[in-house]
């Protein structure tokens, strides 16, 4: 049963490894069959057929962050509900109100974030 | 099972799933451009082997002869890594999928909450693939992937949450087994609703396909990708199409379980992922693109309420059935 339970995880990490290892080794086979000219306007980055003007690595709205953050919070909550989904039947009503009160207190989160605009993608 | 058994069986595991996510991104593919070359009165492929069936495997050894193009100015590693992190979490979701009771590559007690963990790691490889072309679109391209994935990965985690109540396990081969005598569909109608809604813009499909929205972004998070790599972010795109019909599939639809006539579990499970394939290219081809607010709106005001709510009442009719609560 422990064997079993661990030779699971081993698979998973044999699969993780296998994509890293599989995609390094099509790039590599791939390097020895196509042609390799390399000229300077190859690597311009891509603009239409404009030449390109300075960086992207700068300043982006912060409305992305934003909604980074309220994903965690509600991410949060969803992993909570997890171990509560599957332990439901042998909670019964406890774990019910429970849960509903949990969401009572995290829900008006999202409400107050609505009503202040935040979820508002200008 | 000695050690080395066990380390035979992995490589056999491993050699299937590799072998199976190639043919069956050949075939969605080949399947995606009749479904849409039909669905818009055209013919799709015809010209390379018998109704065009190789001309993906065309397409695939034409980008195996490509040169491999890194832009000067982008982010050398962070570019190199991120079609990596995207195939990788691919196919370490594929290996979770039960095929048949007995047909699974990792089978352990929580695999759907492992599977939706690992799937949305997919979210990093996106916004790396963004940030490290320094080219505009692709910045605003990965920038509405990772807006998107994590606004509707809350309501598709939330929508299968109404199953596990009621399965009370959290492994994918149980839940299937609970479907015996009706599928999930029925009582959760809510529920699939949402999780289609949710897991076709979590795959980036249209109508939520904005983070490559070509018509405004060129190519999105893959502008500057080409070759191989960019075959990387393509191929992780039709596994995930496929994983997610399968979890549809085994979610909702009552996996291997068969009906009317007797097949084997795997056919049974393979015509259902298929059936939902098939709907997600006739959205794909039918619907337009939904408008960035839009998309923030559906996900937060209406997927959201809508998954707490399916949660809430599928709590409160288990436990008025069972005499729980009177």
């Amino acid at each position: 049963m422990v064997a079993d339970y661990f030779n699971n995880y081993i698979t998973l990490l044999a699969f993780i490894l296998t994509g890293m290892v599989f995609l390094s080794l099509v790039l590599f086979l791939c390097r020895l069959v196509a042609p390799r000219n390399p000229i300077p306007d190859k690597f311009t980055t891509y603009e239409c057929g404009m030449i390109p003007m300075g960086m992207y690595w700068s300043h982006f709205h912060v409305r992305y962050y934003i909604f980074a953050l309220l994903f965690v919070i509600f991410k949060i909550g969803t992993v909570f509900l997890y171990p509560w989904a599957v332990l439901f039947r042998s909670l019964g009503l406890f774990g019910f109100v429970a849960i509903i009160i949990f969401w009572a207190i995290l829900f008006p989160g999202l409400l107050y974030a609505w009503k202040k605009g935040v979820l508002k993608w200008v | 099972m000695s050690l080395l058994q066990t380390i035979l069986v992995i490589i056999i595991e491993l050699a299937a799933a590799l072998g199976f996510i190639m043919v069956t991104a050949l075939i969605l593919i080949y399947m995606l451009r009749k479904v849409m070359g039909h669905m818009q009165a055209r013919l799709g492929p015809i010209r390379v082997g018998p109704h065009g069936v190789l001309q993906t495997v065309a397409d695939a050894l034409k980008l195996f002869g490509k040169e491999d193009i890194i832009p000067a100015a982008a982010d050398k590693w962070t570019f190199r890594i991120a079609p990596a992190i995207v195939f990788t979490a691919s196919l370490a979701t594929f290996s979770f999928i039960p095929f048949a009771p007995n047909i699974v590559a990792v089978n352990v007690d929580i695999s759907l909450f492992f599977l939706l963990a690992i799937s949305s790691l997919a979210v990093l490889g996106i916004v790396m693939a963004g940030w490290g072309s320094n080219n505009k679109y692709a910045l605003l391209g990965g920038l509405r992937g990772v807006a998107q994935m994590i606004s509707y990965e809350i309501p598709l985690v939330l929508s299968t949450l109404g199953v596990v109540m009621m399965t009370g396990s959290l492994n994918l081969i149980d839940i299937v087994e609970k479907q015996k005598t009706m599928y999930n569909i029925v009582p959760q109608f809510l529920g699939f609703a949402i999780f289609i809604v949710a897991a076709l813009a979590k795959i980036n499909r249209t109508p939520f396909d904005l983070p490559e929205a070509e018509s405004e972004l060129v190519a999105g998070y893959n502008t500057e990708y080409s070759g191989m790599r960019w075959a990387f972010f393509f191929l992780a795109e039709f596994v995930n199409i496929f994983i997610i019909s399968a979890l549809g599939t085994i979610v909702f639809l009552g996996g291997w379980n068969g009906f009317l006539i007797s097949l084997p579990p795997w056919a049974w499970f393979m015509i259902k992922s298929y059936v939902l394939i098939f709907f997600v290219m006739w959205v794909w081809s039918t619907f337009p693109r939904f408008r960035a607010d839009q998309l923030m709106d559906v996900g937060w005001k209406i997927l959201l309420p809508l998954a707490l709510l399916n949660i809430a009442l599928t709590g409160l009719v288990i436990l008025l059935r069972e005499g729980r609560i009177f």
